[in-house]
């Protein structure tokens, strides 16, 4: 929200202020009463004494569950992205091969990974692992994790490269072929590093799909991550409420780091290159909707 | 070697996923609607709850807002949302805290998609609305929000379907939809999984693409003409 006045009201007048005030104290009372019942809730149920956080104080807490969980999260992260990226710029590149069947193939594998949830995605990996490989059963939830995030991260990531690569003008193509360049070499020399450039953004937002959908492996396949190691801890503890709490703020934290970085990088790119014609935005348009064609939806979900 | 799928609840078990769908989406269109209206509203602390609920919301991974509901709100602070007293009170509990926590989740989506429709709304059709002598209530409600919602059907059609698949998410607290029964088909049936994969993938593509298709139409349809 700019300093300047929305369009949607005008700069308020002394009437219109001394009302605003007034809708201010009652919501704010709103919120105050609601603070109070979770408070009080809260204190009923004694999550808020010191015990309870006591156990945040002590470096044995963060060294034995919170840091290792989260190294985890991070590894799970990291991982599914450095595959995902080139399977998917693989697959966005194949969705715009000249030859049809490439094209389609492309197309049906791109598009059956985006419409099924990650959590399926995962759920048959593990058990495909534990039923045709012999990877022990410690890497195998990992490994599984893994697999779904890639199969449905490529698959948007595919999306994004395409869109990246058509938003470019046609005269770069048309450059490029009058120079004697190859398909491979106009793609990978001239098409490509501007697509991912200007795809920069979208990428960095889909890190925190990424990290947001670790949790899943967390939750349903026992991978020791974050979330985890939340319930390890609310176990030894009984502090429910405190360690949910604690681990929600670090997931806000990273991911907000992440957001706020994607569209820094928007801003900057878009400052670089001139604006695309079309109705300016009215107040700062949020940059989270991405791609929307096809069954997959959108993919920062 | 299709015979033991009758033995299993498989539309049951979508239809559960179908209607945890279609109640998380009506509450997540209201509550992300007001959502909207706080972050475009004139009065500040409205704008600075609606900012700080949708980032703290959009960046908490849906898994751990669904545990929280069903071990934070209901085990450890007796915040139940069914008659402790029913004879189904675990399921329909858990059934209603995971719509809970997709509301919750979900909402914070409609709320950007609404605000960036909001945006495409032309500043000279408020500023006649004013001149007309329509205060803010009436600008937003008349004239801007049902043009907002009608450029933002593509957007909202995404959202539907990431929420499709995101209700996948309460199998981790137990509510029997199409994920927990494959995870315990796939188990059972451990030399047919690639079938039982296949059963399931085909049932959320019968589930979400015919949604992208027919909203995808209806954008079309409503979009309006500038």
């Amino acid at each position: 929200m700019s300093g300047a006045p929305s369009v949607l009201y005008d700069a308020p007048g002394p009437k219109a202020k001394a009302r605003n005030l007034v809708y201010s104290l009652i919501f704010a009372a709103v919120l105050v009463l609601i603070a109070y019942l979770v408070i009080d809730k809260l204190a009923e149920k004694n999550q808020l004494t010191g015990d309870k956080w006591r156990p945040f104080a002590e470096g044995g807490t963060w060294t034995t569950f919170i840091l290792p969980g989260l190294g985890y999260t991070l590894l799970i992260a990291v991982l599914s992205i450095v595959i995902a990226l080139p399977v998917g710029a693989f697959f966005g590149i194949a969705r715009l091969s000249d030859h049809k069947a490439v094209r389609t193939l492309a197309g049906i594998v791109v598009e059956f990974f985006r419409a099924i949830p990650v959590l399926i995605l995962m759920i048959f990996a593990n058990e495909f692992y534990s039923e045709y490989t012999d990877v022990d059963s410690d890497n195998r939830v990992l490994f599984a994790a893994v697999t779904g995030l890639v199969l449905y991260n490529a698959s948007v990531l595919a999306e994004v490269v395409r869109a990246g690569i058509l938003s470019l003008p046609k005269g770069q193509t048309e450059a490029a072929s009058a120079l004697g360049l190859r398909k491979t070499q106009t793609m990978t020399n001239v098409l490509l590093p501007q697509a991912v450039a200007a795809m920069l953004p979208a990428i960095v937002s889909q890190l925190v799909v990424i990290l947001k959908d670790t949790a899943l492996a967390g939750g349903a396949l026992s991978v020791p991550d974050l979330l985890r190691s939340a319930n390890v801890i609310s176990g030894n503890f009984g502090n429910t409420i405190p360690v949910y709490i604690v681990i929600g703020v670090i997931y806000v934290v990273l991911n907000f780091i992440l957001t706020s970085f994607a569209s820094w990088l928007q801003k900057r790119m878009s400052r670089r290159k001139k604006a695309p014609k079309g109705a300016q935005p009215l107040l700062d348009a949020p940059s989270q909707i991405t791609t929307t064609t096809g069954a997959g939806g959108t993919g920062t979900l | 070697m299709f015979d033991f799928l009758g033995e299993y609840d498989i539309l049951g078990a979508f239809w559960m996923t179908i209607q945890l769908a279609v109640l998380s989406a009506v509450g997540s269109l209201i509550w992300g609607t007001i959502l909207a209206g706080m972050r475009v509203s004139p009065v500040p602390i409205m704008r600075g709850f609606g900012t700080a609920y949708v980032n703290v919301v959009r960046n908490t991974p849906l898994t751990v807002l669904i545990f929280f509901c069903s071990i934070g709100l209901a085990s450890t602070l007796n915040f139940n949302l069914a008659a402790t007293d029913s004879p189904s009170f675990i399921v329909d509990n858990n059934f209603r805290l995971a719509v809970l926590g997709f509301v919750l989740y979900t909402s914070t989506f409609v709320c950007e998609s609404l605000r960036s429709g909001i945006n495409t709304v032309p500043v000279g059709q408020a500023e006649a609305a004013r001149a007309l002598g329509l205060g803010f209530t009436q600008v937003l409600r008349i004239i801007v929000l049902p043009q907002a919602f009608r450029s933002v059907i593509a957007p909202l059609a995404s959202v539907l379907i990431a929420l499709i698949k995101n209700t996948t998410v309460a199998s981790v607290i137990g509510v029997a939809e199409a994920s927990l029964l494959m995870s315990e088909m796939i188990e059972n049936e451990s030399d047919a999984i690639i079938l039982v994969f296949a059963v399931f993938a085909l049932g959320f593509v019968l589930l979400t693409l015919p949604v992208g298709l027919l909203l995808g139409w209806v954008a079309k349809k409503v979009a309006v003409k500038r």
